[in-house]
């Protein structure tokens, strides 16, 4: 084959194939080299396993309740952060009452407040969306008080010499234009809240797919573990993807494409 | 300060209440003084003009007018009237276009914002803007957004959100500076025809003298370090003025030379 026929082949060459090759090596690799070990489990064995949750339903209910405690917290600790963010991006006085507060606050580890929900609300989904709207609440506010902040002045000045009440300076200027990048703190909000759910899940809470996976590894059970591991990885690329994919249907065309 | 030109100055400026008045101005920002015992006045319907170094004050000067700023001494007055603060009745088009329009909306709806502003009844926006975007020559381009035109279209759309608040004032700062030589020369037409047309009185900032004089029926020339008014030149060229035969008249090329002469001296 001619160097130009190879090169136009690699191109061609679809993405998942890195993935799956990895696996296919793997499967080889181990049933040659006949290697035993609790950790390890067959790429055959995770596939099985992966089935046999999706046959029984388990994977969509352990599934159901991470994301219920997700849309649940996300929302909460969001808004509240959306919310204060804006208020101190507009007010320069409340921002500098507030920053001290904010720096000391925002270093605590949201699984450091595990111990306080569950003398709050128990064990459940309260306890862990709570813990999932502390995590969010942070980035949020931080993020849209700067999204507010980043609004382009020339676009204030022009407000004001049109003479916009400060009302509609807020909702007809400022807002909008720092929507593209609050819509960005959502995304990047959603996959704290995926990690901190499932840690949750892990440490403490009898519930979701993080306890799927500590069960699983608890029980001696890798392959289970592993096909909870695959599906959190495909679960978290499927939300990105959709909210990039959102963003840009959102703002790609009014707004120039700001990424 | 020395007064150069053929032609007297506008009749109606002496009886008239000015436009725009300069009251010995002195601005000092963050410890520099920028301008400094600047003395003026624009007549009512007057297009005039600022030329000067980079340096001298000329948007500086513009943003005193607007009410964004404010003079560390003297006065600045509207109509008779000590400027406050912005007011609808004065409207500034910015160089930058491309910061000045709202990238989330169409052409149309940047347009609206003026008439949001005002709280114009909503039936009678959509007519208005539509006779806003043919004024500009933008018609049938309402629905597109501002990353979808051209320099020279989008600083027509800025034009027309000046003009939807139906200013007394019009305020350019460099409106054309960052367009082609085409582009540029087509909109200095539009814009006489239409500050002619609306009957405001316009301030044309640019630091293009031939652009200058082209527009202006007076010139204001600044100089530097202090912001000082250096000459003012009365521009008696007949309108309306034409790209060709007004650039080739005798008189424009002797008012350039006097401006040039002036500019380099000063420099």
């Amino acid at each position: 084959m001619s160097r130009r026929r190879i090169e136009v082949l690699l191109h061609a060459l679809p993405a998942w194939l890195v993935p799956l090759c990895l696996l296919g090596s793997v499967e080889i690799a181990m049933r040659v080299s006949g290697i035993q070990s609790d950790g390890l489990a067959l790429p055959s064995q995770i596939a099985g396993a992966l089935v046999a949750a999706i046959a029984d339903g388990e994977i969509f209910l352990r599934t159901a309740e991470t994301i219920g405690a997700i849309s649940l917290g996300v929302p909460v600790g969001g808004m509240l952060g959306l919310l204060l963010g804006v208020w101190l991006g507009l007010s320069p006085r409340a921002a500098r009452l507030a920053s001290l507060s904010i720096e000391l606050f925002r270093p605590i580890p949201p699984v450091a407040v595990i111990p306080l929900m569950m003398l709050i609300y128990g064990l459940g989904i309260r306890m862990e969306a709570s813990i999932v709207a502390f995590a969010c609440f942070w980035p949020t506010l931080l993020l849209s008080r700067d999204a507010v902040l980043g609004v382009e002045p020339r676009l204030i000045e022009v407000a004001r010499m049109l003479g916009l009440s400060y009302r509609k300076q807020i909702t007809k200027i400022a807002l909008p234009a720092a929507l593209p990048r609050i819509f960005t703190a959502v995304r990047l909000t959603l996959g704290i809240a995926l990690i901190v759910a499932v840690t949750t899940e892990i440490a403490a809470n009898p519930f979701g797919l993080g306890y799927a996976i500590i069960s699983a590894g608890l029980s001696l059970r890798p392959e289970v573990m592993y096909a909870f591991l695959i599906w959190l990885a495909i679960l978290g690329w499927l939300l990105n993807a959709g909210l990039i994919a959102l963003h840009h249907r959102l703002f790609g065309q009014a707004y120039g494409d700001v990424a | 300060m020395n007064h150069v030109g053929s032609f007297p100055a506008r009749a109606n400026e002496a009886s008239a209440t000015p436009a725009i008045a300069f009251d010995d101005i002195r601005l000092e920002l963050g410890g520099k003084c920028i301008i400094d015992g600047l003395s003026f006045a624009v007549a009512p319907g007057e297009f005039a003009c600022i030329v000067g170094p980079s340096g001298c004050g000329k948007t500086t000067l513009l943003r005193l007018v607007t009410g964004l700023l404010s003079p560390s001494r003297g006065e600045v007055r509207r109509f008779g009237d000590a400027v406050q603060g912005p007011s609808r009745d004065v409207a500034i088009v910015f160089q930058d276009y491309g910061r000045a329009l709202l990238p989330w909306r169409t052409a149309a709806g940047n347009i609206a914002l003026a008439f949001e502003a005002m709280n114009t009844p909503r039936h009678e926006r959509a007519e208005r803007i539509a006779v806003l975007l043919d004024k500009v020559g933008l018609t049938g381009h309402g629905n597109k957004y501002p990353a979808q035109l051209s320099g020279g279209m989008q600083q027509r759309v800025q034009i027309a959100r000046c003009l939807a608040q139906q200013p007394r004032i019009l305020l350019m700062d460099e409106p054309f500076g960052a367009l082609d030589a085409l582009t540029r020369q087509d909109l200095q037409d539009e814009i006489a025809g239409l500050i002619r047309d609306s009957g405001a009185t316009a301030l044309f900032v640019t630091h293009d003298l031939d652009e200058a004089i082209y527009l202006g029926d007076r010139v204001f020339a600044l100089e530097a370090n202090p912001g000082r008014l250096a000459e003012i030149i009365d521009v008696g060229l007949a309108r309306p003025r034409n790209q060709l035969q007004t650039r080739e008249h005798p008189e424009f090329l002797r008012l350039r030379h006097v401006l040039f002469d002036h500019v380099q001296k000063t420099h």
